[in-house]
């Protein structure tokens, strides 16, 4: 179908009838984040709506981003959403692949100059090791360029795209950046996390195809839609926390009650997604109600910030004054516990050092 | 089915919690309560949407067996399967979309007469109004 037509037009064509798409409709507005009351607003936007071209481009990456999306648990809407827009080039996704595919996604960028949206995942590797990520000969650092010229603007899938995310961690091997350390000159849609979660990918497209702008972002480009709240201030472990019970250790009474997880390491105070109300694998779970501290994988730099075991007291994390408002946040008696977990911290800190 | 959820789940944490710490299950009652009030006084619905709330081990649970199951069940065949369903207060519904593999996709509780939803939509009942003619045309009435 050619990508003037009205998303409307696409879902029509496909038999969805009025009711099926009130029902996308409350569905993405929901993925959106936004109230149900928005629903109508939503459908009249839908319903108009110009279907955009996307372009996907894989970088250095693990295809976690891919695999989370494309194994996402609400695949009536989510492949409405993606029938919705023209995904022209995704080459995991796609039959087609080396020269020919190439030139055709060149061609399409060309026929959509200004107009479409390129979407990233990995980071891209930099100066004397600029090859040491390629597709079909090209480096990434040349086809990132090349593509990002042309575009409306660049969602970056995945905390790699975002800020380097893994392959940037110290010692950086291979001088990898994320998209934002690169392209000065579009609006950058970062989309964080390892992976990010599925659901808060297809919002932001479901935001973008709705309304043809870019979401409010927070500091770090995110949408403060999904990023706009701790984890901590979501977790239903927060009364635990406000209360000063704690689980000091993986197995004693604490963890088995499904206490708070600060003192073990949990990042959840200065990390901001949307884990902890969408959740993972048909809403079964997620990493806190399994019993395991978040480990702010949708922060920048997250992996160079000292064990994911150690209580955010220690500082690593942000300094002292985020730690304490997040503390702040709590009551008198998780201060109380923050302050016992900083001092046991520097406790080991003080014996590593000597160690 | 989903394939997850035919994994056996024995969730230890949620009993083990004193009631006051078991999250959202009162708070969402309460929420309700004043939706239905609202509803009552000036006719004006609510609809919460589950999935935006954070929902603790065993916290959904409790609340859909506080909610009870009431007089009305409905099944919407239109983009995957909706289930439509009363609660044992009227006036309280709870709607789930239900993914491709069965499992609950969104989830939200409608607080108004009858859900928009299980209404007819002017568009498709002009559809069907197309349609029906034709066929009675060709049908040579």
């Amino acid at each position: 179908m050619a990508a003037s037509n009205t998303v409307g037009d696409v879902l029509r064509a496909n038999g969805v009838s009025r009711r099926g798409f009130m029902k996308f409709c409350a569905a993405t507005a929901s993925m959106m984040a936004l109230p149900p009351s928005m629903v109508s607003a939503v459908a009249a936007a839908i319903d108009s709506a110009k279907r955009p071209s996307v372009f996907w481009l894989p970088f250095q990456e693990c295809t976690g981003c891919t695999e989370a999306l494309t194994r996402s648990h609400t695949p009536t809407v989510e492949n409405l959403i993606f029938d919705a827009i023209s995904l022209d080039y995704h080459h995991t996704l796609m039959a087609a692949s080396g020269d020919r595919a190439e030139e055709a996604m060149y061609e399409e960028m060309e026929k959509n100059y200004g107009n479409y949206l390129l979407l990233v995942d990995g980071s891209i590797p930099t100066g004397d090791y600029e090859n040491y990520s390629c597709t079909n000969g090209h480096s990434h650092l040349s086809m990132l360029l090349k593509a990002a010229k042309g575009a409306a603007a660049i969602v970056s899938i995945g905390t790699c795209a975002a800020y380097g995310g893994i392959p940037k961690a110290n010692p950086n091997p291979t001088q990898a950046v994320g998209v934002q350390d690169l392209i000065k000159d579009k609006p950058i849609i970062n989309v964080p996390g390892c992976p990010p979660v599925p659901t808060v990918m297809t919002g932001v497209l479901a935001h973008y195809l709705t309304f043809g702008t870019i979401p409010e972002l927070d500091k770090f480009g995110r949408p403060m839609a999904f990023f706009g709240q701790s984890i901590h201030d979501r977790c239903y472990r927060r009364t635990f926390y406000d209360r000063g019970m704690f689980a000091e250790t993986f197995d004693d009474e604490g963890a088995k009650k499904g206490y708070c997880l600060f003192k073990v390491g949990c990042k959840g105070p200065v990390t901001y997604n949307a884990c902890a109300t969408l959740k993972w694998n048909d809403g079964v779970s997620w990493p806190v109600q399994s019993g395991h501290g978040c480990l702010g994988c949708s922060e920048p730099d997250f992996w160079d910030k000292g064990s994911f075991y150690r209580p955010l007291s220690a500082a690593y994390w942000g300094d002292a004054k985020t730690v304490g408002i997040s503390a702040a946040a709590g009551a008198a008696a998780g201060l109380a516990a923050a302050a016992l977990a900083r001092g046991k911290q520097k406790k080991a800190q003080q014996q590593e050092e000597q160690a | 089915m989903s394939g997850l959820s035919e994994i056996g789940v024995k969730v230890e944490s949620g009993d083990a919690q004193e009631p006051e710490l078991r999250g959202n299950t009162l708070p969402l009652l309460h929420e309700i309560h004043h939706a239905l009030e609202r509803l009552v006084a000036s006719n004006e619905p609510t609809v919460i949407d589950v999935q935006s709330l954070p929902m603790g081990p065993g916290d959904l649970e409790r609340l859909m067996s506080a909610l009870g199951d009431g007089e009305v069940r409905a099944e919407l065949e239109a983009l995957g399967t909706t289930v439509i369903r009363e609660s044992r207060f009227s006036g309280v519904w709870i709607i789930e979309n239900l993914n491709g593999k069965g499992g609950v996709a969104s989830r939200f509780i409608e607080i108004t007469w009858v859900p928009e939803l299980l209404q007819a939509q002017a568009e498709d009942v002009q559809k069907g109004l197309t349609e029906l003619a034709g066929a009675l045309a060709s049908a040579g009435n």
